[in-house]
């Protein structure tokens, strides 16, 4: 490969771990702030691309939609859209124990996928929606474009952090992680349990959507192959526990570990006969399901340990 | 009339019967280790995939090849929980949630390493149903799998009811600290229900196979009903859940059956009657039905 190619390689594998870090991010805020397990990562993924494409997409005779409106609008209904369905769940959910969101979140994804597949005239089915726009496609094209396109995705990055990293250290952050840690002693000490689980669930949730938003500006076109949960719900969660839960340092470094384990190992594996590289596959995610016991049992806290921000005099 | 018990009623009931065993397993996990095992789909993906390839070597039919199954996915379960579960076992139980869903992706994935993604069937051919009164049509699978789950329900409740470990199960389901206080070996309750659960989801994922055929996502599109069953039965209450599952199993058939016409949900929904019921009951009666309990 040459130089050339092997930047235009790091190039896509920064915009998908830009992604993934969003994704990851985002996942910090339920599970790690608030202690609130999403087993449906998946489902709240693919509102959010389902949702971006249909707006931002040209006009098409197979299904609802061809808004052909910005980007940016896109973006923010997805967040909104999948901060709604965030909001219904967990206003049932939180107030039980955590296995039961954990149960209901895997039921919504499996939900989502079925109106996906099965609503023709809104998502095109299982043909899936084409044309999608990326930012700024007019101004440039080819490699050019793929540079934009991952500049755009790391701003997205920044913004997420910058809006996590405000959120841990204000008084809600605060709250959260007591109620995370002893909710009782928080309840005890008059903090609404319910209304701040529910509002860190929504947080999450928006930003799952804009990721999911993302990726399918970034494919230009999503199927429902795209919100196969091993590899939205599943890898994310690895990418969390390695990193580091709690830190969102720790989310955007576990993210882009991951991954790099991830599309490094997918690319050995291609250079094996045919045969040989489907069944690789499965290897790969059996090693991953492997990893991800042994971090669990050894290397809890993961890459990156969570740190409590200093509390500031006023 | 024979239209609908033919084509809805007892297909419901067998699918009923399948969630049914999958749902003791977890809702027996759920009362007495406190947590929603993920990977309890792919426990019953084992023990049909045992089956098969017993079924392959042997020429044996997939009943004879059942008891053998059904031990080796108990020590599939055991080995899980001894390496998987129970070094987590002294922190929240969120954490072994947590690697109860990677251990779901460990056995497909193996599975799928070992035996390929495609699907198979036990025997291939079509199976003439039997006929009864001119027009009561059930296919020999069908009183296959009723009836041994029946058979099951009815040991089930003697064992919980009478034997003695079958009541340390349910002293450490109901208090697990006044059991311990009172000299229950928790750690041998544990094993026993991880054997029991085993065993029954093994058969669920034998009859699966037998009903349809035998494939690696087998179990795990099964695990959303089998909760909606351990919940609407009341965690912890094995006979809870096997109501529970022919609950489900029978509605999501139903509801596609055509009244006047019109029907109430497509067969392509199918499988979302058991999150509506599943939502439903975590509103209005996160407890189950039976005076289950709910954990904190």
């Amino acid at each position: 490969m040459t130089a050339d190619g092997l930047f235009f390689y790091f190039v896509a594998f920064m915009t998908m771990g830009g992604i993934y870090a969003i994704l990851c991010l985002a996942l910090n805020m339920q599970w790690g702030f608030g202690g609130l397990f999403n087993a449906g990562i998946a489902g709240f993924y693919a509102v959010g691309a389902y949702t971006g494409a249909i707006l931002t997409s040209a006009r098409s005779a197979s299904h609802v939609g061809g808004f052909d409106l910005p980007i940016v609008v896109g973006l923010i209904v997805a967040g909104i859209l999948s901060g709604l369905v965030g909001w219904a769940i967990a206003r049932i959910c939180v107030r039980l124990k955590a296995d039961y969101l954990a149960m209901a979140s895997i039921g919504i994804a499996e939900i989502i996928r079925l109106i996906v597949v099965n609503e023709e005239w809104l998502t095109n089915g299982s043909l899936g929606i084409a044309g999608i726009p990326r930012p700024l496609e007019k101004l440039f094209n080819g490699r050019e474009a793929e540079l934009v396109f991952v500049v755009f995705v790391w701003i997205l990055v920044a913004v997420t952090y910058l809006v996590a990293q405000r959120l841990r250290v204000s008084p809600w952050g605060r709250v959260m992680r007591a109620i995370r840690d002893n909710d009782v002693a928080a309840a005890s000490i008059g903090k609404d349990i319910q209304r701040f689980q529910t509002e860190t669930f929504i947080v999450g949730a928006v930003f799952m959507g804009i990721a999911g938003a993302l990726s399918a500006h970034y494919f230009k076109f999503f199927s429902p192959d795209a919100t196969e949960p091993l590899l939205v719900t599943f890898l994310t969660w690895v990418m969390l526990i390695a990193g580091g839960s709690g830190n969102n340092r720790g989310a955007i470094a576990g993210a882009l570990i991951i991954w790099a384990i991830w599309s490094l190992t997918e690319m050995l594996t291609n250079q094996l006969p045919t045969e040989w590289a489907t069944r690789s596959a499965y290897i790969r995610m059996l090693l991953i399901g492997l990893f991800l016991q042994f971090v669990l049992q050894r290397f809890r806290s993961g890459l990156v340990p969570e740190k409590p921000p200093e509390l500031r005099p006023r | 009339m024979m239209e609908f018990i033919n084509f809805y009623l007892i297909p419901g009931i067998t699918l009923g019967s399948i969630y049914a065993l999958g749902a003791v397993g977890v809702s027996m996990i759920f009362g007495i280790l406190r947590f929603a095992h993920f990977a309890h789909g792919d426990l019953m993906t084992t023990g049909a995939y045992i089956a098969l390839m017993l079924v392959w070597v042997l020429g044996v039919s997939p009943l004879v090849a059942m008891p053998i199954a059904m031990a080796g996915t108990a020590i599939v379960a055991l080995l899980l929980d001894r390496l998987f579960y129970r070094p987590l076992r002294e922190l929240p139980t969120i954490y072994t949630v947590i690697a109860s869903f990677g251990v779901a992706l460990i056995l497909r994935s193996l599975i799928q390493v070992l035996w390929g993604t495609e699907a198979h069937v036990y025997s291939p051919g079509f199976q003439k149903p039997l006929i009864f009164f001119d027009s009561l049509r059930i296919a020999s699978r069908h009183i296959q799998i009723i009836s041994t789950t029946l058979a099951i329900a009815v040991a089930l409740h003697f064992f919980l009811k009478h034997s003695r470990l079958g009541r340390s199960m349910r002293a450490v389901s109901d208090d697990p600290e006044l059991a311990r206080i009172a000299g229950i070996r928790t750690e041998r309750v544990i094993a026993f229900t991880w054997i029991t659960g085993a065993c029954l989801a093994a058969m669920a994922g034998i009859f699966v196979g037998l009903d349809t055929d035998v494939h690696t996502n087998l179990g795990w599109n099964m695990l959303l009903p089998m909760f909606a069953a351990a919940l609407l039965g009341g965690i912890g209450k094995p006979m809870g859940a096997i109501a529970g599952g022919l609950i489900i199993g029978i509605a999501e058939e139903l509801v596609s059956y055509p009244v006047l016409g019109v029907s109430l949900l497509s067969p392509s929904y199918k499988s979302a009657v058991a999150f509506i019921i599943m939502l439903v009951l975590l509103i209005f009666r996160p407890q189950g039905l039976f005076k289950g309990r709910l954990l904190q």
